[in-house]
């Protein structure tokens, strides 16, 4: 070191170390009311209010009817109640907050409430709310009481083969809806067909929706490919809409086309559409929200996708923008719609963000947590990244089983996918051969099934879709023909499984709000209503349900750590002997360190966490003591097998008053016999990072204190890995397996180790 | 409300009362089996709602408090029978500036109640003829 003057630093250098996090990629918005960047509450709001004369609206947050809009006169004609509106109005905004979050006031009462509440007035109600009360008051109201969840199924060819291979894995893991959307718009009808087929694979009911400009997506579901439909786009101000090319009649009479057609239908809002469109009117993000939900519900849709959807990533750059997601998909289920609620659109780099975005969701259940999970890899995304990828799929798989939440999706093992997967291709390959579409071959359809994403197979392109979909278009075939090509070709229970979701349309019973289908039979707010009323209501995982969501893979058992160490059982024995010599005595020798052994040392666990043979760790550590000039006694302790009373006991039978304590999975201590337990002279507490030179330098250094001196005590360096994450399971186990061999008062043994040279 | 009204003791219909649910032909969910579809004698016909379906859902959401779903469901109904080209040129001509003048919309709506008997949906389309009226739809967009 030397005194010479630096350069005083213009920077701590954390600065630069946060600039390399993925968080810093997230570029984030000051809070601007009259530039649309505000989430709750903008000074261009209106104050909630009404007025009723005659039986009809004659005024709605602060505007005469005269003064409406398009968008206030829907509302006011279609969603406001005039009965229930004096009454609604006049309760004030936070008695209605606590309510919403009252377990004792029922989901009902509020929903009848909201049909005479103004968009202001909503808006301004879970303003009150926190996040914590937002997430409780949101499961508390949404109106189907199983939750589910929706996956996109798209990739980056449009390659029919692996949206069915992908339709049918999706379906697996549980999905309830699927949806798909295209790179090249005239490939739709080829996605339809094979993700209609995919999602037929292994079991019936997961509705399924292309993504199209309105008129293709309403003439694929004519044709009978699809269940539901879900982009009808609505808007928060007139300018809006009428750039989004419809109006509130346009859209409401779509809505009406799809019922008289049979297909489930959800209207989209969120959140920041406006505000990319240009033409928020200086309103908050919240308010402009509150009134897209409240002219869904005016159009008699059952549902909506909302919460962001492609809005949300500019309204996570706000201030409380991930709250107001929050409140607006609070606001859509008091309105009593079924909320697919958001999740969706990629709103950040950083995974931490990620996690922090799901979880209200996952704890608090929904309709369809995602709308629109990617169940495929990120790059496979049509629709854009979404929230969680393919890449993320077990991480949330995780999440469920950690917080014993119902996230609507179930893990599946290994060989069942491979199997649907297979499954799938060749049922959607009968289909285009049989329809003479196409002929794909052997090796096409085995690259796909193994594949994790479009960069590893080599299957269709875009191009070779278009014709596929072309033909399909112009040949007139419908879901009946594919059904028919199934079954011609062997695949009946994919044949049936696809009729009995074209069946569905006859009863229509699949339109009602939240309607989704398990175990064959039709779930929605109708029959299975959410009837939350506190601890003991409302849903709760069942055992059964529990028992599939904790089957997560790779999970550590006791038999598969005693195997584990069987294997090496055999090894060790061609390494080292250990006779038992009898009682150990106190040591006189002042050149004696003793190492104390754990009491399943080489009797039954044979190697440390890091791998290494306990043979090789006795050999370092007693070439160590020699080294530094003492003698090594080898003790087997009994009594115990902590690791500081296994270092303090070694300590105080040897000669010297050193002692080395080590139990099997390679945690080690030098200790001195004159020292508290727990105060020892130098500690290896990260076995699984110790290499075997630590283990000689322990030697060493217990031969240096034995001798009086004070060494350079040895340090194991960490790169901050989470040991614990990694190996505390196993550690566990391990650790037990010694407990069960300790006896109280039983006294240690000298042993006699013996090096066979085997390696 | 009368006594005959369907209710939420009466859903899934398919479950509850299979009695009521009929296909386009008159065919049950029974006879809608696979063998069926592959003789021939069921096709994408029999797989279509029926408006007396709508009507009768229409019923069942009204009893659960939905109002505004049942008239969806009514006027969805009315629409079962308009085929498809004519929904999609509705459709069309409700979008901003697709109708030039108030006449081709009130003649749309004029055409749904007469030559297919959807009144509510005519009056829908008639009002939404005031209300672009009112906030200037009615001109040329490029």
């Amino acid at each position: 070191m030397t005194d010479a003057p630096r350069p005083s630093p213009n920077r701590w250098k954390r600065f630069s170390d946060w600039d390399e996090r993925p968080l810093r990629l997230d570029r984030f918005a000051v809070e601007d009311a009259a530039s649309g960047f505000s989430a709750f509450a903008s000074p261009y709001d209106p104050k909630p209010s009404g007025a009723v004369a005659g039986g009809t609206v004659t005024m709605m947050d602060g505007k005469p009817a005269a003064d409406f809009d398009m968008i206030d006169l829907f509302i006011a004609r279609y969603h406001l109640d005039p009965e229930v509106m004096p009454e609604a109005m006049a309760i004030p905004s936070i008695e209605l907050a606590r309510m919403l979050v009252d377990m004792s006031v029922p989901r009902d009462r509020l929903v009848r409430l909201a049909h005479g509440l103004t968009p202001a007035k909503l808006a301004d109600v879970v303003a009150h709310l926190s996040a914590l009360e937002i997430a409780f008051a949101y499961g508390k109201m949404r109106a189907r009481k199983t939750p589910g969840n929706q996956g996109h199924v798209t990739n980056a060819k449009d390659d029919p083969l692996q949206m069915a291979a992908d339709a049918a894995t999706a379906v697996a893991f549980g999905f309830d809806e699927i949806e798909t959307t295209m790179r090249v718009a005239r490939n739709s009808w080829s996605n339809a067909v094979a993700c209609a087929v995919g999602a037929a694979v292994g079991r019936w009911g997961t509705l399924f929706q292309c993504s199209s400009e309105e008129a293709e997506e309403l003439r694929i579901g004519m044709a009978g490919f699809t269940s539901y439909a879900e982009t009808v786009s609505v808007y928060g101000t007139e300018k809006s809409f009428i750039d989004g090319d419809d109006t509130p009649w346009s859209k409401a009479f779509l809505a009406a086309a799809y019922a008289s057609r049979g297909i489930k239908m959800r209207c989209t809002s969120g959140a920041g559409s406006e505000l990319l469109m240009g033409f928020h009117e200086k309103k908050s993000l919240l308010y402009l929200e509150a009134r897209c939900l409240c002219l869904q519900r005016a159009m008699g849709v059952q549902g909506t996708q909302n919460g962001g959807i492609d809005g949300a990533p500019v309204t996570c750059t706000v201030p409380g923008g991930m709250r107001e997601l929050m409140a607006e998909n609070l606001i859509a289920v008091w309105l009593d719609l079924e909320c697919a609620s958001g999740n969706d659109a990629r709103p950040t780099e950083s995974e931490i963000r990620v996690g922090a975005k799901i979880m209200p969701y996952l704890i608090s259940g929904s309709d369809l947590i995602c709308s629109g999970f990617g169940s495929i890899l990120k790059y496979d995304n049509s629709f854009n990244p979404s929230l969680l990828n393919g890449e993320e799929l077990e991480d949330y798989l995780v999440l469920q089983r950690d917080f014993e939440a119902d996230g609507g999706l179930t893990p599946v093992e290994e060989t069942r996918v491979l199997e649907l997967r297979k499954r799938a291709v060749e049922a959607l390959s009968a289909v285009l051969e049989e329809l003479d579409l196409a002929k794909p071959t052997a090796a096409m359809k085995a690259s796909v099934v193994a594949a994790s994403g479009s960069d590893e197979t080599e299957s269709y392109l875009p191009r070779d879709v278009a014709l596929i979909s072309e033909a399909i278009q112009a040949k007139g075939i419908t879901v009946v023909d594919v059904i028919r090509a199934l079954a011609r070709r062997g695949y009946r229970d994919e044949a049936e499984n696809l009729l009995k979701v074209v069946r569905l349309r006859v009863s229509g019973d699949y339109l009602q709000t939240s309607a989704v289908v398990r175990n064959g039979h039709v779930l929605s707010a109708v029959n299975d209503p959410n009837d939350y009323l506190g601890p003991g209501t409302g849903y709760r995982v069942s055992e059964a349900r529990r028992a599939e969501l904790v089957a997560i893979r790779d999970v550590l058992t006791r038999e598969e750590v005693l195997r584990a160490e069987g294997v090496h059982k055999a090894a060790e024995a061609k390494r080292i002997s250990y006779k038992t010599l009898g009682p150990a005595g106190s040591g006189k020798d002042t050149r004696e360190v003793v190492v104390g052994v754990s009491p399943a040392f080489g009797i039954k666990l044979f190697q440390t966490v890091a791998g290494h043979p306990l043979s090789a760790i006795l050999r370092a550590l007693t070439d160590g003591i020699a080294a530094g000039g003492c003698r090594a006694r080898v003790v087997r302790m009994r009594h115990t097998a902590d690791t500081s009373f296994l270092g303090l006991s070694a300590a105080r039978l040897a000669g010297s008053g050193v002692g080395i304590g080590i139990q099997a999975k390679g945690t080690a201590v030098i200790h001195h016999k004159d020292r508290l337990p727990h105060n020892n002279l130098e500690l290896f507490s990260n076995s699984p990072i110790t290499r075997l030179e630590h283990y000689r330098r322990m030697g060493e250094n217990a031969a240096a204190y034995a001798n009086g001196k004070l060494p350079e005590p040895v340090v194991v360096p960490t790169r901050g890995e989470a040991m614990g994450a990694r190996y505390h399971a196993r550690v566990s186990l391990i650790y037990a397996i010694e407990t069960e061999l300790t006896a109280e008062g039983a006294e240690p043994d000298d042993i006699e180790i013996t090096f066979l040279g085997g390696t | 409300m009368s006594a005959d009204k369907l209710t939420v003791a009466d859903y899934p219909l398919a479950e509850k009362r299979p009695d009521l649910v009929r296909g386009k032909r008159g065919k049950s969910v029974d006879e809608l089996t696979l063998d069926a579809v592959l003789d021939g004698t069921v096709t994408m016909e029999d797989l279509r709602i029926t408006g007396l379906a709508l009507a009768q859902q229409a019923e069942i959401a009204r009893a659960v408090g939905r109002p505004t779903l049942a008239e969806n469901f009514e006027r969805a109904a009315e629409l079962v029978e308009v085929p498809g080209e004519t929904i999609m040129e509705i459709y069309e001509l409700l979008r901003p500036g697709r109708a030039q003048t108030k006449d081709q919309l009130v003649a749309a709506a004029r055409d749904l109640r007469d030559k297919h008997g959807a009144q509510r949906m005519a009056a829908f389309v008639e009002e939404a003829a005031e209300v672009y009226e009112r906030r200037g739809l009615f001109r040329k967009r490029f």
